[in-house]
């Protein structure tokens, strides 16, 4: 059982914890962004970075991916720490402005003003909705493709995958999803509408899934039912649906 | 091909003798270089002129021809060297063939226009050592390249090949051969500089019944062809070096990681490997003895960051290629979970040395915290470019100077790019560096895997940060946000300095960013994006500040801050200008001065180049 050092505190863990666990196990808030208990560690958003080591030699690791190592000094909330975390915050908000989370992190860690061009994507490509597929719904139906500024997340070629049960895991794990679905309560004209998705739009846009996007965003889908559904009550059937569901579940 | 398989080094030297008097028969080997480099320039058709040649003079029991790979020397390719005199004949062409045969192999003349001609002395130099290129050089790996014919195993056994790894196996345990690598200071030439020796001891103390080698053959780095001219020239030493490192770690089983866009050198390791297979160099009881070692290849599909090693050995997998966390390193957990030794292909190459000539041999060479030789790329503004080998600590003038000749034309050194893409830029102050691992780093600049791009004053140093980080935003696997989102702002910063929008605020914000990035992201890849970046900063800030405050480029390169003139007291009105002008903008009378529409201009040169007596100003 390795025995480590976190900003002065002695912590005994069990061999494979993370420097993360082992600090929140001492009640220290390190932030993260693409961390879930449950789901395997990826390290890609940053935000976790702890100082390791001393001197010349100290160096910046994220803590969900590294090690806790017998005789490891950690330091997590270091000068070095500060600014790095602030900066990567700036690079979210700019990433996502209208992300709610991400407006508050940079609320918290005071990063009152980004001096990038706002980009106005929906995704950060944390990959927690990836993991989540494969790792938690046994399903893989999506993954990443490319890479550098073309990465993105989608299912194989684009088209509709016939591992995806739209259990809508992908959408309840996403840290900045704007228009996620509320519960069976949000009567609005995304409500539920993850959970009874017949992706008509597929048949008006075959390479457009609208359930990896902002759900029901584009309303094809749910103006569709709608009509099916004759002329009135069309929402409230798709909530009603979305309630049973959602029951039947728990 | 031997008949029977080789059982000791005992054998392998019979056999090297054997193959030394069947060459015997032979008065004259002649010898053409035929890298990927060659084969462009026209050795190809060199290598058939000559073939037909000897047959149709009758020598083919006396002249034996050989294709090799690429002797480093680019300018002058195609090469030829003639044994036993050593004469080199440059820029040959398949016309030459018939009289290099009767007057230099049959009469023994030197045939003076096929020599080449030192450029800034005006020498004729008859020999390899007589080339200012070639005279300042250790070449130590390189030197096979000019000798042995990649596709032969018996032209490496000839040339001592195998008699390393027959010591290793026959002669030394792992541990004496791990302590042989200690001893010669051998750092990782794939750029971090790890020690070797070192690094093969704690992959063979770390537990596991099974354990792997990987070849690193992912060169990547735009303007580098080191690790691709080992490969195509002398794969054997490749090979060889895995086998011993595979003995000393306890490993069975190898893997060469090699570029798709690297046909030459995937099909020359593939023969090689065949032909080790069937020699009982490689596969089950090397050499007759207990160890058994085989190699696979596996093509990279042309991603920069697969050269990081955990991202290849995820490739390898079968996986996306993407670095991950470090620890566990390979050498505890790497290729299917198992201990993993990965080196370069000019590390692998550089150990069959280290064990035929000790490790105390190869320390010397080098400084004292590294051992041997380096191969660069030297490339850009450079009088002579191509491979150069030199012992490391090398000073960056005598490479440069000594060895390339200076800069091309009357141009005047401005800064020297080491590394590759995400290496640094040195200025003229720094041109009395030794190059080492660790003064490089000092500098602001990496050793990386050994490119070095040499540049005058007509190089904008912000165009060319911005040139590197276009690249590195596209090259980042694009997993940690720090490199995928920083690069790309990186960029996005310079990019507006260089059209002219930078502001006062640019600058600091840079800094801060580059910094962040640089410690942040996870792999080495993200870690040194920002050098090209911080070392221009750090040592060209001026050039910035021309760009943000005076909105000027002095090297004339950013297109938004230049402007065209013609100079009218030159300018002779001929009008080839304004014929070639793709968008009509230059306008005048016939034998009178032009002139040019500034609304117009799209500044995109064609003036400049077309223009006899150089009457266009650009500014």
């Amino acid at each position: 059982m390795p025995t480590l050092k976190i900003d002065g505190l002695d912590v005994t863990v069990d061999a494979g914890t993370s420097v993360l666990e082992a600090a929140r196990f001492l009640g220290l808030e390190i932030p993260t962004l693409c961390h879930e208990d449950g789901l395997e560690a990826y390290g890609g958003c940053r935000l976790c970075v702890v100082e390791v080591g001393q001197g010349d030699k100290s160096r910046l690791v994220s803590s969900c991916t590294y090690p806790a190592e017998d005789g490891l000094a950690v330091r997590t909330n270091t000068k070095r720490v500060a600014r790095t975390r602030k900066m990567l915050i700036e690079l979210l908000v700019s990433l996502v402005p209208s992300s709610k989370v991400l407006q508050d992190l940079a609320a918290k860690f005071g990063a009152q003003k980004s001096r990038f061009k706002p980009k106005h994507e929906d995704c950060i490509l944390c990959g927690l909705c990836v993991r989540m597929c494969k790792e938690q719904m046994m399903s893989g139906a999506i993954e990443f493709v490319g890479r550098g500024q073309k990465r993105r997340i989608t299912t194989p070629f684009d088209k509709k995958s016939e591992l995806c049960r739209t259990c809508g895991g992908c959408m309840y794990i996403c840290p900045v999803c704007t228009l996620r679905c509320q519960g069976p309560n949000a009567p609005t004209t995304v409500c539920g509408s993850c959970l009874t998705l017949e992706p008509t739009c597929i048949d008006h846009y075959d390479d457009y899934m609208c359930y990896l996007g902002p759900t029901g965003v584009c309303g094809t889908c749910v103006s569709e039912k709608k009509h099916k559904g004759g002329e009135s009550g069309g929402d409230k059937e798709l909530c009603h649906t979305a309630n049973t569901t959602q029951q039947q579940r728990r | 091909m031997p008949a029977t398989k080789l059982k000791n080094l005992k054998d392998l030297v019979k056999e090297q003798a054997r193959i030394a008097k069947e060459r015997e028969a032979y008065s004259h080997v002649v010898t053409i270089s035929s890298g990927t480099c060659g084969l462009a320039k026209g050795s190809g058709e060199f290598v058939d002129a000559m073939k037909a040649a000897v047959k149709a003079l009758g020598l083919g029991k006396r002249v034996l021809i050989k294709s090799t790979g690429c002797h480093g020397f680019c300018d002058i390719e195609p090469v030829v060297h003639i044994a036993p005199q050593g004469i080199v004949y440059q820029k040959v062409a398949p016309e030459n063939a018939k009289e290099i045969l009767s007057e230099t192999v049959l009469r023994n003349n030197v045939l003076e226009k096929l020599l080449y001609t030192d450029p800034q002395t005006g020498q004729k130099a008859r020999l390899a050592r007589e080339i200012p290129f070639y005279k300042s050089q250790r070449r130590l790996l390189t030197k096979a390249n000019a000798e042995v014919d990649p596709e032969s195993l018996p032209d490496y056994i000839a040339n001592g090949g195998y008699q390393a790894l027959a010591k290793a196996v026959g002669e030394l345990d792992p541990e004496k051969v791990i302590a042989e690598v200690k001893k010669s200071r051998l750092r990782g030439r794939g750029g971090a500089g790890f020690p070797t020796g070192f690094k093969w001891e704690f992959c063979r103390r770390a537990k596991g019944d099974v354990k792997y080698v990987i070849c690193n053959a992912d060169e990547g780095d735009p303007g580098a062809y080191m690790d691709r001219s080992l490969l195509e020239g002398n794969p054997h030493a490749t090979l060889e070096g895995m086998a011993i490192g595979a003995f000393a770690i306890g490993a069975s089983e190898g893997y060469i990681y090699v570029r798709h866009e690297y046909p030459m050198a995937v099909r020359n390791i593939r023969k090689a490997v065949e032909d080790a297979r069937a020699a009982g160099l490689l596969g089950k009881n090397i050499l007759g003895g207990k160890f058994s070692f085989d190699v696979h290849i596996e093509r990279g599909a042309g991603a920069f960051v697969c050269g990081e090693e955990t991202a290849l050995i995820s490739s390898v997998e079968g996986k996306r290629g993407e670095p991950r966390q470090r620890p566990p390193f390979p050498a505890v957990r790497g290729l299917w979970g198992k201990p993993t030794n990965i080196n370069n292909v000019e590390t692998w190459s550089s150990i069959p040395v280290v064990i035929n000539k000790g490790g105390d041999w190869f320390a010397r060479i080098g400084t004292e915290s590294s051992g041997g030789t380096k191969i660069f790329s030297l490339v850009g503004k450079v009088a002579h470019t191509g491979l150069v080998e030199v012992p490391i600590g090398t000073t960056l003038r005598e490479i440069i100077y000594d060895i390339g000749g200076g800069i091309k034309g009357d141009g005047e050194f401005k800064a020297v790019q080491t590394g590759g893409p995400s290496g640094g830029c040195l200025p003229r102050s720094m041109l009395d560096l030794p190059v080492d691992y660790d003064t490089l780093a000092k500098a602001g600049s990496i050793m990386g895997s050994g490119g070095m791009i040499v540049m005058d004053e007509s190089t904008c140093m912000v165009d060319l940060a911005k040139y590197f980080l276009n690249f590195l935003r596209d090259e980042s696997c694009g997993k940690c946000l720090s490199c995928r989102e920083g690069t790309d702002r990186l960029h996005e910063i310079v990019a507006r300095i260089c059209d002219g929008k930078g502001t006062e605020e640019d600058l600091p914000l840079l800094e801060e960013l580059a910094l962040v990035v640089k410690d942040a992201s996870m792999c080495g890849l993200g870690q040194t994006a920002p050098n090209p970046v911080l070392s221009t900063l750090r040592y060209f800030r001026k050039e910035y500040e021309a760009h943000i405050k005076e909105k000027r480029c002095p090297a004339g390169v950013c297109k938004a801050l230049i402007k065209y003139s013609i100079d009218g007291g030159k300018c002779i009105g001929c009008a080839v200008c304004a014929k070639q002008c793709p968008v009509d903008a230059i306008s005048g009378e016939f034998k009178k001065p032009h002139a040019i529409d500034a609304d117009r201009c799209i500044r995109c040169g064609v003036c400049v180049d077309a223009c006899k007596p150089k009457a266009i100003l650009v500014a």
